[in-house]
């Protein structure tokens, strides 16, 4: 029983069947790849998990509980944090606000009205923002507007956020898409290293194979808006089906 | 010092020796003077504007300043403050206690119906919603509420809410004064200094808006210093990112449009302390413009920008309606007569009842080269000093977000 | 029936004027993706176009009338509008009462100059900024054209008649088979109705049949995509601009003999066009239209003396309701386009 589990979930938009028949377990503590073609259905799936879209049928259940019909808040405050294909950061606010604004969430919930007290004279979040920052090699940049930051800080701030809130389950869109060679690496650095050292359950959706195959234990191959095959990384790059449907054309990039 | 940081502090208390000292400060000219009559802005009507539109624009600069949701119907919530202050005078007593703390309830609760419906929507659909609240509570103010010969006239339309002496007045005491007053203190007593040939007014009405005032900015400062206001400005930035951080959006933003609200209906009933007669005029969707004008003029967002946008609209609206045509001949008098009555001919628009005209184009201005309003404008003006004092100052701290 | 005929006909004057509005409004919209809080003072404007044509005709020479003298013995004074001299007192007379209807022609001309200068001066620059950024400086541009208008003009109404021939009232009901006097109507609005339906219909064949049209449209629906077709669209929607202006403005001209112009009908008038666009949906023509009349015809019958006196004020309010109703539970409006300004 792993901790996310999606049965027999479809999902249409019109006349066109953007996810079949999706089973997928995402075992705990594991890093498990999703990936296929352009159009394989792979963000409509990652929709259907935080809450944006609603699938016609099929279950999602995480730990236990359906995550189905609750808002992107809710299912958040469950303990999946998400990470988008472009930060999706407070541009307008300083850095270390950025990291505060998780911190206060993950312990005062999804409304709070504490209109008197002074943010900063909470010395417990702002530590945990701080120290998070520093983990996250942006001590220095405080009081930076997070607008101004380069696109690496801004993915690396971007996942502090998220682990800030300390989530079982982190979800990421393609999280290098757009970046340098340089930039990749470091993500993919750092990703490895949250998931040694965190007890965390890392799903990823990803284009790049070089990214996946030294990310992932498990993948899971997308096509046409259904799951093809699922298996460890070596087996998936002999799998003839895969290599068929997928492989093709991206045989340079692994 | 009042749990403020250093700077908070230092600007609370200028702003309060400002409140404070306002009877001395807006009348730098001699009593009688020619420049008095244009300058001089010391006296009740004036400075109790000051401050209660002051409060307006704090509270409403909570709303819009921080979330960025933009309200274009305001006015009604100082419209159902002006109302229900008067009413209670009418049943209870000129005392103003009551009268502004059913001010604000009643706003509080007409915010939180109005908000709950219109934040179901934002940007565009969000400022038409309020505009459309707004317009149809001056309407049934106008109409159906303000009809003397109906059931329910509310407002009595177009002569305006007032006292009248067959009023009930349950608990009126009989040696309290028959205007607005806070225990036996009546709002329109002043008392008068004289030195020199100075004249100071100390009007007890100001002195009541002015510390409310205070406190509202105090409360304000509070507001954005909390983790509560920095969630507001989250909302402004990035409502996606909120969501998927696990923080319902709705009770931040509706809590910022309640709050806002109950400013308006205290500034709303202090109005009707200071001259206990409400009319529906103050309503209408260009009164809301008006409360939108004066806060980018100050800059929104800011702390002192609502203080500086209600001051710098009243203080200008106040002189500019003042000068006519005499004055500026006497101006202009140095100038050649043709060429001075030409540019009195072309002044003549933009002054006396052409005021409007002035403040509107002074709006296009802000809005088109000052984004930030007059704040921004006063730090552009310091930085620039500071410049070409340290000349390789950075300032990467201030780089303007997108 | 005749009743119910009868509300829809005033409906139809009020709603014309909104759906001229809420067109230029939402062409706007549609095309530069502006929202333009001073389209209420074009339509102002235009209105004022038919109160400075009028005083234009009539000014007059005056000469002295050697057989009459005033009660203070001076002699009297005879007023010629100089269109009389030129043409005749028959004609010059006729041009004079026509003046409403010949103000079309001298609208036009001014409406797009004031349009395209507003475009390229001023809304050209906020084309990047966010949309309460274009509703302030809209916003503070229609107080600046009304304040300029009301230092021109005074801050009085204007009476500007409609001519002669179409003053006063007939018997419509007669017409369509019914009792005399059951539905009296104004010429002056039947003029009106016609005269809007003449100018919707043209917006319509113009985008519709002309390769202009045609690219304005496609401009409408994808931007960027047009854009790399290599047409400069810009320039054609700065022309979309002026004709929407002129659209406000004729509104305005034509309906000046309904209501004696004033210096604020522009910002009376936004409100209602902006409620008219948002039920309608933002960017779509149809549903300014339709909405347009259909909120014009609402409110006649909200005016109603038997349904006033169940919903006391609901005319006061009418539109306001249905347009909380129509954006809380259609954000898109009547007829709106997906994605048009959602976040």
């Amino acid at each position: 029983m792993g901790i996310l589990e999606v049965k027999n979930v479809g999902k249409r938009f019109g006349g066109l069947q953007a996810l079949g028949d999706v089973n997928l377990s995402v075992a705990e503590n594991s890093v498990h790849a999703i990936i296929g073609p352009n159009g394989a259905g792979k963000s409509t799936l990652l929709n259907c998990l935080v809450g944006k879209l609603i699938p016609d049928t099929g279950s999602v259940m995480f730990d236990g509980q359906s995550v189905l019909g609750r808002k992107p808040y809710e299912i958040n405050q469950m303990g999946i944090s998400r990470v988008f294909q472009t930060p999706e950061i407070f541009g307008d606010l300083s850095v270390l606000e950025n990291m505060l604004i998780p911190c206060f969430a993950k312990r005062d919930g999804a409304f709070h009205l504490s209109a008197f007290k002074n943010m900063m004279a909470d010395k417990g979040m702002v530590e945990r923002a701080e120290h998070m920052l520093e983990e996250m090699n942006m001590a220095g940049k405080h009081a930076m507007n997070a607008a101004a930051l380069s696109r690496g800080d801004k993915r690396r701030l971007e996942i502090g956020m998220c682990l800030s809130q300390e989530p079982r389950l982190l979800l990421l869109d393609e999280p290098t898409a757009g970046m340098a060679r340089a930039d990749t690496n470091n993500t993919i650095d750092l990703l490895k290293q949250i998931s040694d050292e965190r007890d965390i359950t890392i799903a990823i959706i990803e284009h790049d194979m070089h990214v996946v195959f030294s990310l992932a234990e498990r993948i899971t191959v997308l096509a046409q808006g259904t799951p093809l095959v699922e298996d460890t990384p070596d087996n998936i790059k002999g799998h003839p089906k895969v290599r068929e449907a997928y492989l093709g054309e991206t045989q340079d990039a692994a | 010092m009042l749990k403020l940081n250093k700077s908070d502090t230092l600007l609370f208390i200028i702003v309060a020796a400002m409140v404070l000292l306002a009877p001395f400060i807006l009348n730098p000219f001699p009593q009688g003077s020619s420049l008095a009559q244009m300058f001089n802005a010391g006296y009740p009507d004036l400075m109790q504007r000051f401050v209660i539109f002051g409060i307006l624009v704090i509270g409403f600069n909570i709303l819009f300043g921080l979330t960025g949701y933009l309200s274009f119907g305001h006015a009604a919530f100082l419209g159902i403050g002006s109302y229900s202050a008067v009413w209670m005078f009418k049943l209870l007593s000129m005392n103003v206690i009551p009268a502004l703390i059913l001010s604000m309830i009643v706003a509080g609760i007409f915010s939180l119906a109005i908000g709950y419906v219109s934040l179901r929507r934002s940007g565009i659909y969000f400022s038409i919603l309020t505009l459309a609240f707004a317009q149809m509570s001056y309407n049934l103010a106008y109409s159906v509420l303000g009809n003397p010969s109906s059931n329910y006239n509310l407002t009595n339309g177009e002569t305006g809410l007032q006292v009248y002496s067959n009023d009930p007045q349950y608990f009126a005491s009989s040696g309290a004064p028959d205007t607005p007053h806070l225990f036996g203190m009546a709002m329109s007593d002043s008392s008068k200094l004289d030195i020199g040939s100075w004249q100071f007014t100390f009007n007890n009405g100001y002195y009541m808006s002015g510390i409310l005032m205070l406190v509202a900015f105090y409360i304000s400062i509070r507001i954005f210093r909390s983790p509560f206001g920095m969630m507001l400005r989250a909302v402004k930035s990035n409502q996606q990112r909120m969501n998927y951080t696990g923080l319902n959006t709705k009770p931040y933003t509706l809590a910022a449009f309640v709050i806002s609200g109950m400013y308006a209906g205290l500034a709303g009933g202090l109005l009707s302390s200071m001259d206990p007669l409400a009319g529906a005029e103050r309503m209408h969707w260009t009164a809301s413009g008006e409360i939108v004008i004066m806060a980018i003029l100050g800059g929104v967002g800011t702390l002192i920008g609502p203080i500086v946008g209600a001051g710098f609209n009243e203080y200008f609206k106040n002189i500019l309606s003042k000068i006519n045509d005499g004055i500026l001949h006497q101006w202009l008098s140095f100038l050649p007569d043709g060429l001075e009555n030409f540019i009195v001919g072309i002044l003549h628009y933009f002054v006396g009842k052409g005021w409007h005209l002035t403040l509107g184009l002074l709006f296009m201005m802000v809005i088109i080269f000052l984004p930030g309003g007059l704040v921004e404008g006063g730090q552009r003006l310091a930085k620039l000093f500071k410049r070409k004092k340290t000349e390789d100052g950075s300032d990467s701290n201030n780089t303007p977000a997108e | 029936m005749d009743q119910i005929l009868l509300q829809i006909l005033n409906g139809l004057d009020k709603g014309s004027a909104y759906a001229l509005i809420a067109l230029g409004l939402t062409l706007i919209f549609g095309t530069l993706g502006v929202v333009n809080f001073a389209h209420g003072a074009l339509f102002m404007i235009g209105a004022f176009c038919a109160v400075t044509l009028q005083r234009i005709l009539n000014i007059s020479t005056i000469t002295e009338d050697p057989t009459k003298t005033d009660f203070l013995g001076n002699p009297a004074t005879i007023k010629t509008p100089i269109v009389e001299t030129w043409f005749g007192p028959e004609v010059g007379a006729s041009i004079i009462d026509w003046s409403v209807p010949l103000a079309i022609f001298f609208a036009i001309p001014i409406m797009a100059a004031v349009g395209i200068i507003m475009e390229r001066g001023l809304i050209k620059h906020f084309y990047k900024r966010p949309h309460a950024d274009q509703i302030l400086v809209t916003f503070g541009l229609a107080i600046v054209l009304q304040e300029v208008i009301k230092a021109i003009y005074g801050a009085n109404p204007i009476p500007t008649p409609a001519p002669e021939a179409f003053r006063g009232s007939f018997d419509f009901g007669t017409y369509i088979g019914f009792e005399a006097n059951a539905i009296i109507y104004p010429y002056w609005r039947m003029v009106y109705f016609a005269f809007s339906a003449i100018i919707i219909a043209a917006v319509f064949a113009f985008l519709q049949f002309t390769t202009f049209g045609m690219v304005v449209r496609a401009g409408m629906a994808d931007r960027e995509t047009v854009g790399l077709l290599g047409i400069n669209i810009d320039k054609r929607f700065t022309i979309m601009f002026a004709i929407a202006a002129c659209v406000a403005g004729l509104a305005g001209v034509m309906y000046a003999p309904i209501n004696s112009p004033n210096y604020h009908m522009g910002m009376d008038f936004l409100v209602l066009s902006f409620v008219v666009v948002v039920v309608g949906g933002m960017g779509s023509l149809p549903g300014a239209v339709l909405a347009g009349f259909m909120l014009g015809i609402l409110e006649a019958f909200a005016s109603m003396n038997q349904v006033k006196a169940i919903f006391p004020g609901i005319d006061q309010i009418i539109i306001y309701l249905v347009a909380i109703i129509i954006i809380l539970t259609r954000p898109r409006g009547l007829m709106g386009r997906r994605g048009v300004m959602e976040e």
